[in-house]
C-alpha cells in the first residue's frame, strides 16, 4: 500500500500552509466585497439589473484556466499591472481565486438576501429603513445561510489547480500549493505522494466544512 | 396592571409634551389596483386618546387602510394626512404599527427591540436603556436573552407590540393583535394595549372578532366591501348600527 511519504515534512508543510493562506486569504476578501455586494444586487433596482444577476450567476462557471489566463495577461510584465510585480507570486494566486470565488459569493448572497428581504420588507419600512439601509441588518439576520456561500467559494478555491498553476507557476517553496503539487506529483508519477496530499487536502476540507456546518447550526439553533 | 416597572404617565407626559401628529385626517381616499377599488373613504377623523376599532369582513381593506394611514403605501387618490408631514416630529416617525404576522428578527428579544431603536436613530446606550426599560414594562424582561423566534405566538405578537411601543409612538396601529391567540394570549396582549392606551397611545386596530371590538372600540369603522360604511362611537354602532350591512354584521348575519 501507499504509504505517507513525507509525513512531518517540511517541505510538505509548507504547501499546506501555503495553500491554506492563499485560500482563506482569498476567501476573506471575496467575503467581505462579495457579501454586501450580494446584498446590495439583491435590494438594488437600476436598469440592466437582470443582465447583470444573469451574468454574474454565469460567472460561478467560469473555467479557472480561463480566470487564469486573463489574470496573467494583466499581471504579466508588460500587462496593464505588471507594475505590481505580483505574477508568481503568493498574492498573483490570491488575486486568481479571489476572482474564481467572488461571483460565487455574489450570487449566493445576493439569493439569500433577496428572500430574507421579501419576509422583512414591511418591517423594516414601517420602522423607516430605507433598502440600502436595510443591508447590515438582512446580512446579519441571514448569517447561517450566509455560510454555506462562504462554504461554496471556499470549496471552489481550495479544489481550483488551473488558475493558480498559470499565474503562480508551481515554484517549489514558493507558489506551489496542495492542488499544483498533486498534479506536478501525478504527472511525475510519484503517486504516493500525490495521493497523501490528496487525503490532506481532502480532510482539511472536510474539517472545515464540518466545523462551520456545525457552528451555524448551532448558532441557528439558539438564534431561531 | 402587574406588569412591574410599568410607570404610569411617564409615557403618556413625554408623549403631551411634545407636538401632537394628531387627528388623522381621512379625505378622498382611494386605493386602486388592476382596476377595482379596494379602499374608499370620503371622510374620516381618527382622534387623539381614542382607541378606534376597524371592523368588517375579511377582505373589506381593514389592512390596507392601516398601512395607508401608516404610510406603506402611496393612495391612488386622496389622502390620509396627520397634522404634521408623514407623522414626523423631530425627525422621528412617531406611528408605527404591529403586522398580524409580526417579523421577528433572527436575533435575541432585547436585541429584536435595540433594532428598531437604532434604525429610528438612538444611540447605543440609549438603544440599550430603553430596550431594557421597555422589556421590564411589558413583563418581557424574563424573555431577553432569548433567540425570538422559537417564543410562542403571544410571546411573539408581545414582543412585536413592545417593539413598536418602545419607539414611543404617539398613534400605534394594530393589524388583527389578537388573530389566532389562544383567550390566555389574547388577554395578554388586551392587558397591554390598555396599558399603551392608559399611557397615552392612541391605537387603531383591526379585527374581525366583535366581542374584542366590544371590550376595546371607544370609535369603530366599520368597513365592507372597501368602503367605510359607517363610523362614530362604539355605544352607538354597537346598539344603533345604522346600516344594513352594519347591522347584519353585529348580529353576525354577514358571513366572512
Amino acid at each position: 500500500m501507499f504509504h505517507f511519504a513525507y509525513d512531518g515534512d517540511p517541505a510538505l508543510i509548507g504547501i499546506v500552509l501555503l495553500s491554506l493562506k492563499v485560500t482563506l486569504t482569498a476567501l476573506t476578501c471575496a467575503g467581505i466585497a462579495g457579501l454586501p455586494l450580494g446584498a446590495a444586487l439583491a435590494l438594488a433596482r437600476f436598469p440592466g439589473r437582470t443582465l447583470l444577476v444573469v451574468a454574474i450567476n454565469a460567472l460561478m462557471g467560469l473555467p479557472p484556466v480561463v480566470a487564469g489566463l486573463a489574470i496573467f495577461l494583466l499581471l504579466s510584465r508588460s500587462g496593464p499591472l505588471g507594475g505590481l510585480g505580483l505574477l508568481f507570486s503568493p498574492g498573483a494566486m490570491v488575486v486568481a481565486q479571489f476572482v474564481l470565488v467572488l461571483p460565487i459569493i455574489v450570487a449566493l448572497s445576493r439569493q439569500t438576501i433577496e428572500d430574507l428581504w421579501s419576509e422583512y420588507a414591511e418591517y423594516l419600512r414601517s420602522i423607516g429603513t430605507g433598502r440600502l439601509g436595510a443591508i447590515p441588518t438582512l446580512l446579519w439576520d441571514g448569517r447561517f445561510s450566509l455560510v454555506t456561500a462562504l462554504l461554496a467559494g471556499f470549496g471552489r478555491a481550495s479544489a481550483e489547480v488551473g488558475a493558480i498553476l498559470i499565474v503562480g507557476g508551481n515554484i517549489d517553496g514558493f507558489t506551489r500549493t496542495m492542488t499544483t503539487a498533486i498534479a506536478l506529483e501525478t504527472s511525475k508519477g510519484d503517486l504516493p505522494l500525490a495521493l497523501s496530499l490528496g487525503a490532506i487536502l481532502i480532510s482539511l476540507t472536510l474539517i472545515i466544512n464540518a466545523a462551520a456546518y456545525g457552528v451555524s447550526r448551532l448558532g441557528a439553533r439558539f438564534t431561531g | 396592571m402587574g406588569y412591574p416597572g410599568w410607570a404610569r404617565g411617564s409615557r403618556g407626559d413625554r408623549v403631551h409634551n411634545m407636538t401632537s401628529i394628531l387627528p388623522l385626517t381621512i379625505q378622498g381616499l382611494r386605493f386602486r389596483r388592476d382596476g377595482c377599488t379596494l379602499v374608499a373613504i370620503d371622510e374620516a377623523n381618527i382622534r387623539k386618546g381614542r382607541r378606534t376599532v376597524v371592523v368588517g369582513p375579511n377582505g373589506a381593506g381593514k389592512t390596507l387602510f392601516l398601512k395607508l394611514c401608516h404610510g406603506l403605501i402611496a393612495p391612488s387618490e386622496g389622502s390620509a394626512r396627520f397634522t404634521l408631514d408623514g407623522g414626523i416630529v423631530a425627525g422621528r416617525k412617531r406611528h408605527s404599527m404591529v403586522f398580524q404576522h409580526p417579523v421577528i428578527l433572527r436575533r435575541s428579544v432585547f436585541a429584536n427591540v435595540t433594532h428598531a431603536l437604532g434604525m429610528a436613530g438612538h444611540k447605543f446606550f440609549e438603544r440599550r436603556r430603553r430596550a431594557r426599560e421597555t422589556l421590564e414594562r411589558f413583563g418581557l424582561a424574563a424573555l431577553a436573552a432569548r433567540p425570538a423566534r422559537v417564543l410562542s405566538g403571544g410571546e411573539q405578537q408581545r414582543l412585536a407590540i413592545a417593539r413598536a411601543a418602545s419607539l414611543e409612538p404617539e398613534m400605534l396601529f394594530l393589524d388583527e393583535p389578537t388573530a389566532s391567540l389562544d383567550p390566555t394570549a389574547t388577554r395578554q396582549i388586551e392587558d397591554l394595549l390598555r396599558l399603551l392606551h392608559e399611557g397615552g397611545v392612541t391605537l387603531v386596530m383591526t379585527t374581525h372578532d366583535l366581542a374584542l371590538a366590544r371590550r376595546m372600540a371607544d370609535d369603530i369603522l366599520f368597513f365592507n366591501d372597501g368602503r367605510l360604511i359607517e363610523s362614530g362611537p362604539a355605544s352607538a354602532f354597537f346598539e344603533r348600527p345604522s346600516s344594513a350591512e352594519a347591522r347584519a354584521f353585529v348580529e353576525s348575519r354577514l358571513f366572512w
